[in-house]
């Protein structure tokens, strides 16, 4: 009965009631179109949220039960330009969190604004936590000082599928690699991922770490604290 | 298939409490009520969503009709220029005709009538005699469409973008024109065309009596009208078939292939809000045309209204 609710009422504005047939065609459509054109982030975003089903709430509980997650729950804080200082962050030291995140947006022209905003997931609060993790993600490029070129992203959804558990992450990483020559799946394979499924592991939990707070912290004293290995 | 009633019956009453909601606070605000898709809004506020949605799909229109109707669309438009049977000097007014597919069709059609008749005279003139050749050339030179003509209107700028673009890419230019206009007040003068078609159109027009007056004005005496639209599917089980299809379906492609799931979501909404067969036959009648008939497609999926202003 709450789920035949859910379908019926916007529970977010951009919410789009859907059933678990449309879900499990979206999956699959989303799945099948990211694979072919993977400059369709729209897709891997609609897969992401299709199939978070397991992952979403235990990511949520995650940051239920840690006391930066909860307060990041809370306040609901999201990273927008528009609520960003970029001048003041600019002016902060080389090697802080907030001066390298600004270098990485500029070096790889990428925006915090054209992340897609949650659409198929029937829960507000964990439509909030995929949408954190989207946020995130730019960030997890900074703190493992990967680039955004397709070998930089396979090794960032390399470190959030052992994070996170997302089915589309997992997708991501094993399927990412598709598409890179041979040169570069060796360096992948030999370096980069066990890396990143050692620092994924090692780590604690991305997602309950409140960055807007930290932009002054030197990114090594993160790294440390979340529990980073040094990149490779 | 009883979950997913329930699911529609749900959304529908739920609809029903949110219109009586949002009637209360409209109250006396601006212009008469109506529909989009499943929502009540004004008349205004759908003329403006209808066109957001067609420029949103646009660009994707055509793939989006072979995926959704897995090309059977192009078959539906096929019969429909087979119905008119055009001969080589028709005016023809395509209303909704956007990105060209009935404008392309008819001019196929004439060119291969002409091509036939030309053929014809020649083999007749292998029996003629050195005069009766020579007076022949003093005949005016017809062109290959035999002087045919069709005029695309369409009320959104970026549908007949996309066809425009078509259109040079397929090589059609001769005897085509693109002109911008509202079907509820067409830019024609009275008793101009030959034959009228709104092809999967007419469901979006506001006012579908003032568009159906507007063809009966700019149609000669004698002028033919066609709509192709969908319509109902009175069979129960392929009733239900179809409604799973529509509304599970459709709008995920929408979503997958053009990135919209929202336009597509209207489409199958709108599809369901259109008048039946019979009730399109009677409002076509109360317009002024004769002998008005209908003829269904694939079990009413899709119908063909004819009439005459005679």
């Amino acid at each position: 009965e709450e789920e035949e609710e859910g379908w019926c009422y916007q529970l977010y504005p951009g919410h789009i009631p859907t059933s678990p047939l449309q879900k499990a065609l979206l999956a699959a459509g989303s799945a099948l179109m990211a694979l072919r054109d993977p400059y369709r982030h729209d897709m891997v975003a609609v897969l992401g949220e299709t199939t978070g089903c397991l992952a979403l709430p235990n990511l949520r509980d995650k940051m239920k039960h840690h006391p930066e997650g909860y307060r990041i729950l809370q306040e609901r804080p999201c990273i927008r330009l528009s609520t960003l200082d970029m001048t003041k962050l600019r002016g902060l030291p080389d090697g802080a969190l907030g001066r390298e995140y600004v270098r990485f947006l500029e070096d790889n022209k990428v925006s915090p604004d054209t992340r897609m905003p949650p659409k198929f997931v029937d829960d507000e609060e964990l439509a909030y936590v995929i949408q954190r993790y989207r946020e995130v993600h730019d960030l997890m490029h900074t703190l493992l000082g990967m680039p955004t070129n397709m070998l930089g992203e396979v090794v960032v959804k390399w470190f959030e599928a052992v994070q996170t558990g997302l089915p589309m992450c997992v997708l991501g990483a094993v399927f990412g690699p598709v598409r890179l020559s041979t040169r570069k799946l060796q360096v992948l394979a030999t370096e980069l991922v066990p890396w990143a499924i050692r620092s994924g592991r090692n780590a604690s939990c991305v997602l309950n770490v409140y960055y807007e707070q930290r932009w002054e912290q030197p990114v090594e004293s993160l790294r440390e604290e979340i529990g980073i290995f040094p990149p490779p | 298939a009883a979950g997913l009633c329930a699911y529609r019956v749900l959304l529908l009453r739920c609809g029903g409490a949110l219109r009586t909601l949002r009637g209360c606070v409209r109250g006396l605000a601006a212009g008469p009520e109506t529909h989009f898709g499943f929502q009540t809004v004004t008349e205004e506020e759908r003329r403006d969503k209808i066109y957001q949605v067609f420029e949103s799909v646009a660009k994707k229109y055509d793939v989006m009709n072979d995926s959704m109707s897995l090309g059977i669309h192009r078959v539906w438009k096929d019969i429909l220029m087979h119905k008119m049977n055009p001969s080589p000097g028709t005016m023809l007014l395509d209303v909704a005709g956007g990105t060209g597919d009935i404008a392309f069709r008819f001019i196929n059609y004439v060119r291969s009538v002409r091509e036939r008749q030309l053929q014809r005279k020649l083999k007749h003139h292998q029996n003629l005699s050195w005069q009766e050749i020579a007076e022949s050339y003093r005949e005016d030179k017809l062109r290959s469409h035999g002087d045919s003509q069709v005029v695309v209107c369409d009320i959104n700028r970026e549908m007949l973008k996309v066809g425009k673009q078509k259109a040079q890419h397929l090589g059609y230019s001769e005897g085509l024109s693109w002109v911008l206009g509202n079907a509820e007040e067409l830019p024609f003068d009275d008793d101009k065309f030959d034959v009228y078609t709104i092809a999967f159109g007419i469901r979006n027009v506001t006012r579908i009596d003032l568009a159906l007056q507007e063809a009966y004005r700019v149609l000669k005496p004698g002028g033919r009208f066609l709509c192709l639209e969908f319509s109902h599917v009175s069979n129960p089980l392929l009733s239900r078939l179809y409604d799973l299809y529509s509304f599970q379906v459709i709008p995920v492609l929408g979503e997958v292939i053009a990135g919209d799931w929202k336009s597509y979501q209207y489409l199958v909404e709108s599809i369901r809000r259109f008048p039946p067969q019979e009730e399109l036959k009677a409002m076509i009648e109360d317009a002024g045309f004769l002998k008005v008939d209908y003829q269904n497609l694939n079990w009413g999926i899709v119908a063909i209204h004819s009439g005459f202003k005679l």
